[in-house]
């Protein structure tokens, strides 16, 4: 806000000059970046391709129906298994997470200098690699399967975890720990007493909300082999099996449905 | 029984919070400690119990010198200082027995105490004092769904089953009604009068601090400026802990016939219970 | 008081009150688990193999091999992050007409629906499935890719605007309304207030988001960082991978570390 005085008259304007000046530059050289980037893309694109997707869509369309429906007695096992890798992986991660973030809140580790960095770096590392990278990875080391997918899952939510718990035990009440304290209790007494009890709500919203994204992200697992629905997909897309395809997709979208409603419940029985 | 040695506080920031306290406390006293926010009072309690780490002086607790002592011996200390919180201080998702029985968890062992199992005797004491405050009824309430006076209690209860020599009180009654709040520092003081417990009260409210306490001593810049009966403070030394201000409406005393009909109720069922 | 003390019982109130609730719930996951872990095939031997393989790939850190590959992972960030940049913003300018017709309180029931309807599909399907078709359509390449990531931006970013908007305090709106100004005046002034300074913070959120899933959409043939891990873990240039590995974790720092200031900046 900005009232400048012009003679007589008291003319007032949104911002200061400077500051207007300074976001119309900002805008300027977004779009700038914008347009390199966007110029970047186009080389790099077959535009003849491009054109020629809206009758390849329809065309693909054509071949997903009539999906094939008896395929789905082959899919039970896959989605079984990706119920697991999304569950076990969650909780694999929620067991590390903790330590993880009690030596990442700045209220609770027990180093400050050495503790705190080593922590925010496994979160920072865990939460950067995708967890199809990460399948990626333990798929070369370890081979194929579900194990990997399991392992994958779980080293991707860690970081993910640990962040938003570490954050809520930064904003817990000091003033209660502090009462506990007061009573003569020991260092392990204080944290069972006067922080997990206002961190728990916390802990049991971010498991339920990392076990509703591991759903999802373990659908895809199978398509670099860590085993799951995945595997199906990848087979049948490189078979050109699009009546497979469609069958699949149509799991995938019940399972998501399905776990977001699962998640709401108990959400809700929580809280 | 407590005793203070040229206690300096010096915050990181530079600020000098007590600038060389020396005060004794005998035992059974209960002393007001009053004096304008920011004078100091938070940090001189807590510099007894060493939740502030003093920056030097001495603090004495009967023949223990509690700034002289190790992690672990500090703990054991603790545990003869009961201490009630302003804004109560529970830990809200836990129940009031809970909570009540986290007095105990400088007695008890980590893993007794994690599972709740703690010795009957405490479980004994601390539902006879959640009836000495009348909440027995809610010992299976969560502490958030309490009103502020009922939380202030278990807050009470809470400090009482340590079975401390000494309570600390951090503005008891700071965010509670008036008649509440004289409910609360007569309970306290009762309770003092029944344990011969000694007690240091902040309070910023001067009328309740002459109601209720022995002792006033006054704080400012962290320097004691006031230290005598509640009766020889006149507007004079009003005014050297609060500044300049017309003192003569808080002077005045309560009279019994000023408390309203209901309040003298409330303090006679209270006297027949204590006896 | 007066006799012998009795004991009193005390016992914590247990977490959920009904007791068969309680102990079903128990019983249950444990069947779970026992079912879970009895129907995992572990290849043992294969697992035992990885060991000195994970070795290897630990120690390749140690230090990592930036040098040999240099080309091609310079090629791959920068494409990756100019996806994302592109992405990014298309994205959100799709978003920003499907968050306001999302919204309950702003839009007539059918907007509202096919909105909503628009912000499920594109949620639900993880980017690479996206990405895949995306391919299939048009080819291998950036295009692909820059439209998984948009298309997948529009679902998380429209589905946040509409909660905001939903969220936002009626009173004001109310109030703005009350003036006499129209419904575009009415949005610059009243709804614009309330939900900018989260909107753009989600949107520096989705703008790391989107560059680690374009390390992702690479491998399904979608251009970015992605293809060179792919074919560096083929080749079990592990020294390599390591590198790229690091670079991404980098830039993700940077990214945060960048956000946290705009984000400050803005409030």
């Amino acid at each position: 806000m900005a009232v400048r005085q012009q003679g007589e008259l008291k003319v007032w304007q949104r911002r200061e000059r400077g500051k207007q000046f300074a976001i119309w530059g900002a805008w300027l050289a977004g779009v700038a970046v914008f347009a390199y980037c966007w110029r970047l893309i186009s080389e790099k694109t077959i535009w003849m391709f491009v054109t020629d997707a809206p009758r390849q869509a329809v065309d693909l369309a054509e071949r997903m129906v009539p999906p094939k429906w008896e395929y789905m007695a082959k899919l039970w096992l896959p989605l079984w298994d990706t119920l697991n890798i999304a569950t076990l992986g969650t909780v694999m991660a929620l067991i590390i997470a903790v330590p993880v973030a009690f030596c990442a809140a700045r209220n609770t580790t027990p180093s400050v200098i050495f503790v705190r960095p080593v922590a925010l770096f496994i979160i920072v590392s865990s939460r950067s690699i995708n967890s199809l990278v990460w399948a990626l990875m333990l798929v070369t080391i370890i081979g194929p399967g579900v194990v990997a997918g399991i392992l994958a899952i779980g080293f991707r939510s860690i970081g993910f975890c640990a962040k938003l718990l570490y954050e809520a035990i930064e904003e817990i009440d000091e003033k209660q720990v502090e009462a506990v304290t007061a009573t003569g209790a020991a260092g392990g007494q204080v944290l069972a007493f006067g922080i997990v009890p206002q961190i728990m709500p916390a802990f049991a919203g971010i498991s339920i909300f990392r076990w509703d994204i591991n759903i999802r992200e373990s659908t895809v697992l199978g398509l670099v082999g860590a085993g799951g629905i995945g595997l199906q997909l990848d087979a049948s897309i490189s078979t050109l099996a699009w009546t497979q395809v469609s069958v699949i997709l149509l799991a995938i979208l019940a399972t998501v449905i399905v776990s977001e409603w699962v998640s709401a419940k108990v959400r809700h029985a929580i809280i | 029984m407590l005793r203070l040695e040229k206690l300096v506080k010096r915050y990181r920031t530079g600020d000098l919070a007590l600038t060389g306290i020396d005060l004794e406390v005998p035992g059974g006293q209960v002393m007001a400690l009053i004096g304008p926010s920011g004078a100091g009072k938070s940090t001189l309690i807590r510099c007894v119990n060493r939740l502030v780490e003093p920056t030097s002086g001495r603090v004495f607790l009967g023949d223990t010198e509690i700034t002289g002592l190790s992690k672990g011996q500090l703990r054991l200390a603790r545990r003869r200082m009961g201490m009630i919180f302003q804004e109560y201080a529970l830990v809200e998702r836990l129940t009031v027995m809970e909570n009540v029985l986290s007095g105990r968890l400088g007695y008890t062992g980590f893993w007794r105490s994690y599972f709740r199992k703690f010795p009957q005797r405490d479980i004994n004491e601390a539902f006879r004092l959640l009836e000495r405050v009348s909440l027995d009824h809610m010992a299976d309430k969560r502490a958030d769904e309490l009103s502020g006076g009922q939380r202030q209690r278990v807050g009470i209860a809470r400090a009482l089953i340590q079975e401390p020599e000494l309570l600390l009180v951090d503005e008891p009654t700071a965010s509670l009604d008036p008649k509440t709040s004289r409910q609360i520092m007569r309970l306290i003081c009762e309770l003092c009068e029944e344990r011969e417990l000694a007690a240091i009260i902040n309070i910023h409210d001067v009328l309740l601090a002459e109601m209720f306490a022995e002792r006033i001593v006054g704080l400012q810049a962290g320097t004691i400026v006031y230290d005598g009966p509640p009766d020889r403070l006149g507007p004079d030394v009003l005014t050297t802990i609060y500044g300049e201000e017309d003192w003569t409406a808080t002077i005045d005393k309560v009279d019994e016939d000023e408390l309203t009909e209901e309040e003298l109720r409330e303090r006679e069922r209270l006297m027949s219970r204590a006896s | 008081m007066n006799g012998a003390p009795v004991d009193r019982h005390w016992r914590r109130p247990p977490f959920i009150a009904n007791p068969l609730l309680r102990w079903s719930l128990f019983v249950g996951a444990g069947v779970y688990l026992a079912l879970a872990f009895g129907t995992i095939d572990v290849d043992w031997p294969r697992i035992a193999d990885g060991v000195p393989r994970g070795q290897r790939f630990i120690a390749s850190f140690f230090p990592p091999d930036f040098t040999s590959r240099a080309g091609e992972i310079f090629e791959g960030i920068y494409e990756s992050l100019w996806m994302t940049v592109t992405s990014t913003v298309v994205g959100i300018a799709l978003s920003i007409p499907v968050g306001l017709g999302a919204a309950r309180n702003l839009s007539p029931r059918v907007v509202y629906l096919a909105c909503r309807a628009i912000v499920a599909v594109s949620r639900t399907f993880p980017e690479v499935i996206l990405a895949i078709f995306f391919v299939k359509l048009f080819g291998f390449g950036p295009f692909a890719g820059f439209l998984a990531l948009s298309l997948a931006t529009v679902g998380f970013y429209g589905k946040l605007l509409a909660e905001d908007i939903e969220d936002m305090d009626p009173v004001q709106a109310e109030a703005v309304r009350a003036t006499g100004a129209s419904w575009w005046q009415w949005l610059v002034y009243a709804v614009l207030p309330q939900v900018l300074p989260r909107m753009i913070g989600l949107g520096l959120y989705r703008f790391d988001i989107n560059f680690r899933e374009s390390a992702v959409v690479g491998i399904v043939g979608g251009g970015g960082i992605g293809a060179t891990l792919l074919t560096a873990f083929d080749r079990y240039e592990f020294d390599s991978a390591a590198a790229i590995l690091l670079i991404i974790i980098g830039i993700v720092m940077a990214v945060e570390y960048t956000s946290g200031f705009v984000r400050k900046w803005v409030q």
